[in-house]
């Protein structure tokens, strides 16, 4: 088997693996390999050509490719080496070797001082969802559609209803109108949007595309091709009211239902995976259970802003280079960071306690949408970290920043409290 | 004439309350900083929206080229721009920030490639 020696191995050149590895390389890691199973670098943000990206971390309105230009110039700056078309069959985390396969060198085993999983994730499916009809052909996720349209220069229909109100849904809504095509309405099983609020102004209010909160699609009707679906109303535990179910004609379906992480890699390898996430449980190193396996990105948690990716990713390329190095600090004490009021996860899981003071971001997303609340951080009854938010939304994480002197006891707790 | 506008500055997403002629603000109301107030009042007397894309590259079948307005163009000149760009072939190489159509439909603003290709 072909062989190849490296300091920090990253799986994945989407905006994670990249910036994973620019900090690896600016840390001082001495070779840093992205292994990538597309035939280039850039992941999603390929086919994301609209703009919206690095409003926080460049403080300007970048399109996808823009924003992943700007790091695999770095990259190439830097001396980072990419591996293109290589598909990773199997981490072994013990004895520290990726097993991939490429058409040039064949079965190939790259040897690692430590390991990024940067793999992001995949759309769930109607068959995730598992919507009652026929299978005619205009079924698709959002972003195979997105990638046939952007990438491929192929159009997936003229008259569409979209399912779910998440980010790419309405954003292939506004794409598929300016080709031309008829979006007929967006459908949203929940009573408040799943993405981001920019998004809805500019790709449905924009266009005049109806939204419908609280509704869903009951069945798919066509034989060879979709001729059209019907969209009932729910009640309040989201089961539809059939007596009020409507025909909407289509030609075409896209889902917009959510986003998995994808793990398989991980799971493999025996390293644990939180459930609420499907993702590995890391700490602010953003090290998974074990000790030489990092991890970075969507394929820990589902993001929204991938400046947000970015800065994590960062963390893991520079924790992984200084793992690979042997200068991680010493932890003297490992503790749980957990959800309480109105949190539905958080990340990192774990917070390591070393003499090095840190400050350290923890991210988390909200169960409920709420008005005027106060995030907090508290060990026991002490808070130790606080800021108040006019509102907070599942479909947007929040994050709070703590200062790793002040925690106390076996526990941190981060909650949202309501204000009276 | 009065208008709705939801602010998409920050994820607060303030609802803004304007009044007007439909192109001079007579009375704004809603928003909660000095942000949401230019917003609000260019949204209102005039929206502006970036417009992205793809072309055709010449001699490529199926490959494609991102692009986007390189300033935010006129809302309601967004279709007659998008017909222009469709009927637009480039020819490689193309680098990042290469015009691919220049002052188009007369904004003065140009369609920019957001990607090296060749």
């Amino acid at each position: 088997m072909y062989c190849i020696k490296c300091d920090v191995a990253i799986i994945g050149g989407g905006p994670a693996g990249l910036a994973a590895a620019t900090s690896a390389k600016e840390e001082g890691a001495d070779k840093v390999l992205i292994i990538e199973r597309d035939n280039a670098l850039g992941g999603i943000l390929q086919q994301c050509i609209h703009p919206g990206f690095g409003l926080t971390r460049f403080n300007e309105e970048l399109t996808g490719p823009e924003y992943y230009g700007r790091f695999t110039d770095k990259i190439a700056e830097l001396g980072v080496e990419v591996m293109l078309n290589s598909m990773v069959l199997e981490v072994n985390d013990k004895r520290k070797e990726v097993i991939c396969t490429n058409s040039e060198y064949g079965l190939t085993c790259v040897q690692a001082g430590s390991i990024v999983l940067a793999m992001g994730c995949r759309e769930r499916t109607r068959a995730n969802i598992v919507v009652p009809g026929t299978r005619p052909a205009g079924l698709y996720t959002a972003g195979a559609a997105q990638r046939l349209v952007n990438r491929q220069n192929i159009m997936v229909g003229k008259k569409v209803v979209i399912l779910g109100s998440g980010d790419i849904g309405m954003i292939m809504a506004r794409r598929m109108t300016l080709e031309g095509a008829k979006v007929v309405m967006v459908v949203e099983l929940m009573s408040y949007l799943a993405g981001l609020t920019r998004n809805r102004v500019q790709c449905l209010d924009d266009f005049g595309i109806p939204l419908k909160l609280a509704h869903t699609i009951t069945r798919i009707e066509g034989n060879e091709r979709v001729t059209g679906v019907y969209v009932a109303p729910v009640d309040e535990n989201k089961k539809p009211i059939l007596e009020k179910e409507e025909l909407v004609e289509c030609d075409t379906v896209l889902f917009s239902v959510g986003l998995i992480p994808e793990n398989e890699l991980t799971s493999k390898a025996g390293i644990e995976i939180n459930r609420v996430t499907n993702g590995p449980l890391v700490n602010q190193y953003m090290q998974t259970s074990s000790p030489a396996v990092f991890a970075c990105g969507n394929v820990v948690h589902v993001n929204d802003l991938v400046d947000n990716v970015s800065s994590e990713s960062e963390q893991a390329g520079k924790y992984a280079a200084r793992f690979a190095m042997n200068k991680l600090p010493d932890a003297k004490k490992e503790i749980k960071c957990t959800v309480g009021r109105n949190v539905r996860y958080v990340c990192p899981q774990k917070l390591l306690i070393s003499d090095e003071a840190e400050k350290i971001s923890i991210y988390f997303r909200v169960l409920e949408p709420e008005l005027n609340v106060t995030l907090a951080a508290r060990c026991g009854d002490t808070v130790i970290a606080q800021k108040k938010e006019f509102r907070v939304n599942p479909g947007e994480m929040n994050h709070i920043v703590i200062d790793s002197s002040k925690l106390t006891g076996d526990e941190v707790t981060v909650e949202v409290v309501k204000e009276d | 004439m009065k208008k709705e506008i939801i602010c998409t500055v920050c994820p607060r997403g303030c609802h803004i309350q304007v009044e007007g002629d439909g192109k001079n603000v007579q009375k704004i109301e809603g928003y909660a900083c000095k942000r949401g107030l230019e917003y609000g009042t260019a949204e209102y007397s005039h929206p502006v929206r970036i417009l992205t894309t793809t072309v055709k590259i010449d001699g490529a079948e199926g490959d494609l080229l991102p692009v986007r307005s390189a300033q935010p163009i006129p809302k309601e000149k967004l279709f007659e721009c998008m017909e222009v760009i469709r009927n637009t072939v480039v020819k490689l190489p193309i680098k990042r920030y290469d015009v691919a159509v220049s002052d188009i439909c007369g904004t003065g603003i140009d369609i920019v490639a957001t990607k090296t290709v060749g």
